[in-house]
């Protein structure tokens, strides 16, 4: 029987134990629902989560653990020539088995018989049926690939069985506690309680699961390369993650990425700070609210646009305008109209980068400007102060922490973010100081190492994670630096 | 303690007596400082603008298609020569439909069929599409064989191109893809109605092409539809029960800090990152397929958390504590108040959060390039688990595709991105203001 029709008959069990636990405890208490501890409806819940919950968690151990027993059942009947070769033979040869398994579902009963053993007439029959073989299958292989199709079968019809009888004896179990004196709100609540606190916990699994992923992988990497070649390599040359090229032959060098990802961070900075500053400054002091409730949303809509689209708007606008321009302003100057602006630069990228990151500048800084108390404001103005005095003397003095904190989360942003420099800022890696050349990132880095065919197994792929987990490492760093610092600030004023 | 404070010294007095404390000056600066707080501001707005009307003046040409609208004569001479499809049916399936499509062009033109140079030219207005497009019409109906049918077949995409009016017809022959001669018969067919452009359905329909005139973003907006979904039905549950548990039940120690940190954190982990651990999670370790919704949907989930968790926080926290407080004082359980009172109070705001969640989402596409919905996917998916391309993710295979058409295209589609978004934020102000309520 299929997983999800296993689940549809569990659900429709929990179902009837609600609806007869509900019929039950009213029964029980003579129809007063008034006798009882509890609502009916919770009654009913009790049963059926005693239907349900057991059950699902039966079926979900048993889905995790057979293949692997199984797989482990088969590879320990390797014949003992198979069994001393290496691990990735044995691999190769295991995946064979599960491929001739699959076929010989699909295969008629004479269609087998026909073929007996005869491993080439079986590739071929395989083959007609769809499923190719990647070689002449071994007499061992067909004899494993059948108690391999027997022991699913079995697996399949206990956990079928298992499952059922445990949703059952459940629900039935829970139907004969129900008694007027028993407590089954509590028991209910308790139930929803524990699954609040498990839905709470995936925030941590999810920084575990990032963690160790990363780890794992990016440790597989160091094994190939020594981690300080890739952390102080200063030529980034992977080459190609072909099958079968044998070896580490690439240069992987962090330097070079890393000097890019800060460098066009720090120009999409320099547009986005000074902007998004003064565009936060005066909606916070000058603007009337009318400006205010417009000119808000209509930058939050900058924050709203998806990155894509900021690519694609640096790739066929503002990359081509700038090279036109350069062009056109170096005819000006010199007469020879070669632009000295690529249309895939350093500045391309990190100006449009910039225009997305106003928003973040602007609303953190909002936020924080507005938090500096009236009373600082108005002993200023009082002694006279302008408002521009008043504003660069006393409220970005005493909001400059939160701001450097707010600064520090769009730089993280800036340092992680993907499609803009994927599209606009070019592959080339190299180290050099011209913003008006192209340059890489890290990120640009690992989306061109993980697309395509991939093999698992190579540096080529792996470098990714440790380029992620890099990555992954400077913006926890800013981001908690950054929390740490708008925490301690928003306590001075509280 | 009998000291007076001192006169300021040391600023000069005027001709007038009174003292210059460079109010013009101040004020001068004062406007200064303002006209720059007003010019970053609408630095900011025009470049909205900028880029809204750069793509849309762009994109929305990508809405309409030329047809060339001829009567096909569907020759049995080229079709099935040796009248064999009874017995074969594979016949129909493979028969060179383009000359069919052509010659009738031809005709319509006034071109003889033996002059092999002009017969090629004429070949080059129509699309690729219309092998597909004929044939399975002849395929749902063989008896439209030997008739002559009225069709609107599809413009090639340079024709499509050169008609909207993005080729520069000024270049030198040689050095564009439309030939002058073709130009002429564009406009013959333009004046007499035959070649004109229709609303284009294609976009919204088709699946991957390398034939821009015949490319849409179907595929893609069934995955993203799937993603969406599993976004939907996996994250507000299970955001709303975290959000719960922290906000109401959490007790302050050092457990529940280093969720509270790590959900902070979590919100501010780039994209990417979490495209690797789709990508060695669920693909790698528990061998999930790639290029598949299931997969994607599953990344982007634990993305949007963090934003749902947040903003359901906040919404829980802006019920007043005196709906608690009766309920309580009423013999509700604690589980009862939240369930009963709290949490439908709450809605609004969680529902709004969910929502702004699901646009980001929707526009994501670094973690989906990692996990393989880079595909050329021509054939619509029919379950999550098949493989599937995301609109985004489209857009970002048109953005690097060369031709001249696919930047109408890839805009057309940002168009359509654009106005999902669009919808959904206008969707979440309106639910804001419809049942916001102000304690």
């Amino acid at each position: 029987m299929s997983t999800s029709l296993i689940l549809l008959i569990v659900a429709v069990i929990g179902l009837a134990g609600y609806v007869l636990g509900a019929r039950r405890s009213l029964a029980v208490a003579g129809g007063l629902s008034s006798k009882l501890h509890s609502r009916p409806g919770y009654y009913g819940s009790f049963v059926a989560v005693w239907a349900i919950v057991p059950a699902v968690f039966v079926l979900f151990i048993w889905l995790v653990a057979s293949p692997t027993y199984i797989s482990s059942s088969i590879r320990g009947a390797f014949p003992e020539e198979v069994k001393a070769q290496s691990e990735a033979e044995q691999g190769l040869a295991f995946g064979m088995i599960t491929s001739i398994a699959r076929g010989m579902n699909v295969l008629s009963l004479e269609e087998i018989d026909r073929v007996g053993s005869n491993p080439v007439d079986l590739r071929a029959a395989l083959g007609a049926k769809g499923v190719p073989l990647a070689g002449d299958p071994q007499p061992y292989m067909v004899e494993a690939a059948g108690n391999l199709n027997t022991m699913t079968y079995v697996s399949r019809l206990a956990m079928t069985v298992v499952v059922l009888a445990v949703s059952g004896l459940g629900a039935v179990f829970a139907y004969r506690l129900i008694a007027p004196r028993f407590r089954a709100r509590n028991r209910v609540e308790k139930v929803i309680l524990v699954s609040l606190v498990v839905a709470s916990s995936i925030a941590i699994l999810t920084t575990v699961g990032i963690v160790l992923s990363m780890l794992t992988e990016a440790t597989r990497f160091f094994t190939h390369v020594p981690a300080w070649e890739f952390f102080f390599g200063t030529v980034w040359d992977p080459r190609f993650a072909a099958a079968g090229s044998g070896g580490s032959e690439g240069q992987f060098g962090l330097i070079p990425l890393l000097l890019g990802t800060l460098y066009i961070g720090f120009v999409a900075m320099l547009f986005a700070v000074p902007i998004g500053l003064f565009s936060a400054i005066y909606m916070a002091e000058y603007a009337s609210p009318k400006v205010r409730s417009v000119a808000k949303p209509l930058l939050e809509v900058l924050a709203g646009i998806p990155t894509i689209v900021y690519g694609f708007f640096a790739l066929t606008t503002v990359g081509p305008f700038l090279r036109d321009l350069s062009s056109q302003l170096n005819g000006l100057v010199t007469g020879d109209y070669s632009n000295f602006i690529q249309a895939q630069s350093v500045l391309t990228a990190g100006f449009v980068m910039g225009i997305m990151l106003i928003p973040y500048v602007s609303s953190l800084s909002d936020d924080i400007i507005t938090a500096v108390p009236r009373a600082l404001r108005d002993g200023s103005l009082g002694l006279g102060a302008t408002r521009s005095e008043t504003i660069k003397r006393v409220i970005l003095p005493a909001a400059l922490p939160g701001i450097v904190g707010a600064l520090l989360m769009t730089a993280s942003r800036a340092v992680g973010e993907t499609m803009i420099v994927v599209l606009a800022a070019g592959v080339a890696a190299r180290i050099q100081l011209n913003p008006f050349e192209p340059m890489t990132t890290v990120t640009v880095k690992i989306v061109n190492q993980l697309t395509g065919d991939l093999e698992f197994t190579s540096p080529q792929t792996l470098v990714a994670f440790a380029l992620g987990i890099t990555l992954f490492a400077i913006t926890l760093c800013l981001n908690i630096y950054a929390l740490y610092i708008v925490r301690k600030y928003r306590e001075q004023y509280e | 303690m009998t000291d007076v404070v001192s006169p300021v010294s040391g600023i000069p007095k005027t001709k007038s007596g009174r003292r210059d404390i460079g109010i013009k000056r101040r004020y001068a600066a004062e406007r200064r400082f303002r006209t720059y707080g007003i010019a970053a501001l609408s630095f900011g707005i025009i470049f909205l603008m900028v880029l809204l009307w750069s793509v849309v003046s762009k994109g929305y040409t990508a809405f309409q298609q030329t047809m060339i609208t001829i009567p096909v004569e569907f020759s049995e001479q080229i079709i099935d020569p040796q009248n064999e499809r009874a017995t074969n049916p594979q016949k129909l399936l493979t028969a060179n439909y383009p000359v069919v499509a052509r010659n009738s062009l031809a005709k319509a033109l006034g071109v003889s069929v033996d002059d092999r140079t002009k017969i090629r030219a004429v070949g080059q207005l129509l699309s690729d599409g219309v092998r597909t497009q004929l044939r399975d019409m002849v395929v749902a109906n063989p008896a439209i064989i030997g008739t002559t049918q009225n069709v609107a077949l599809l413009a090639a995409g340079d024709i499509d191109s050169a008609f909207k009016g993005q080729i520069n017809l000024s270049v030198a022959e040689e050095n564009r893809k439309v030939s002058d001669l073709q130009v002429t018969w564009m406009n013959q067919l333009a004046e007499t109605g035959v070649l004109a452009k229709h609303f284009n359905t294609g976009i919204f329909v088709n699946g991957a092409s390398s034939r821009p005139e015949a490319a849409g973003v179907g595929v893609a907006l069934i995955g993203s539809f799937y993603m969406m979904m599993i976004v939907l039905v996996l994250s507000l549950p299970i955001g709303v029960a975290a959000s719960i548990y922290l906000e109401e039940f959490a007790p302050k120690n050092k457990f529940t800090d280093l969720i509270e940190v790590n959900i902070n954190n979590l919100a501010a982990v780039p994209s990417i990152v979490y495209g690797l651990l789709g990508l060695a999670v669920f693909v790698n370790f528990m061998g999930l397929p790639r290029s598949a919704s299931l997969v994607g949907g599953l990344v982007l989930t634990l993305m949007t958390l963090p934003t749902i968790i947040i903003a359901t926080r906040a919404a829980l926290k802006a019920v007043p504590p005196s709906i608690r407080a009766a309920a309580l004082g009423l013999g509700a359980s604690k589980m009862q108040t939240i369930f009963h009172h709290v949490l439908p109070l709450a809605m609004p705001g969680i529902l709004t959060g969910t929502i702004i969640g699901l646009a980001h989402a929707l526009g994501e596409t670094a973690p989906l390039l990692l996990i393989g919905m880079v595909a050329f996917v021509a054939n619509y998916p029919t379950t999550p688990l098949d493989p599937s391309t995301a609109l985004p993710v489209q857009i970002y295979m048109w953005a690097n595709e060369a031709e001249r058409a696919f930047v109408e295209r890839t805009s057309g589609a940002i168009i359509i991105l654009l106005l999902f978004l669009i919808v959904m934020n206008v969707g979440a102000i309106l639910l804001r203001r419809r049942f916001e309520r102000r304690w």
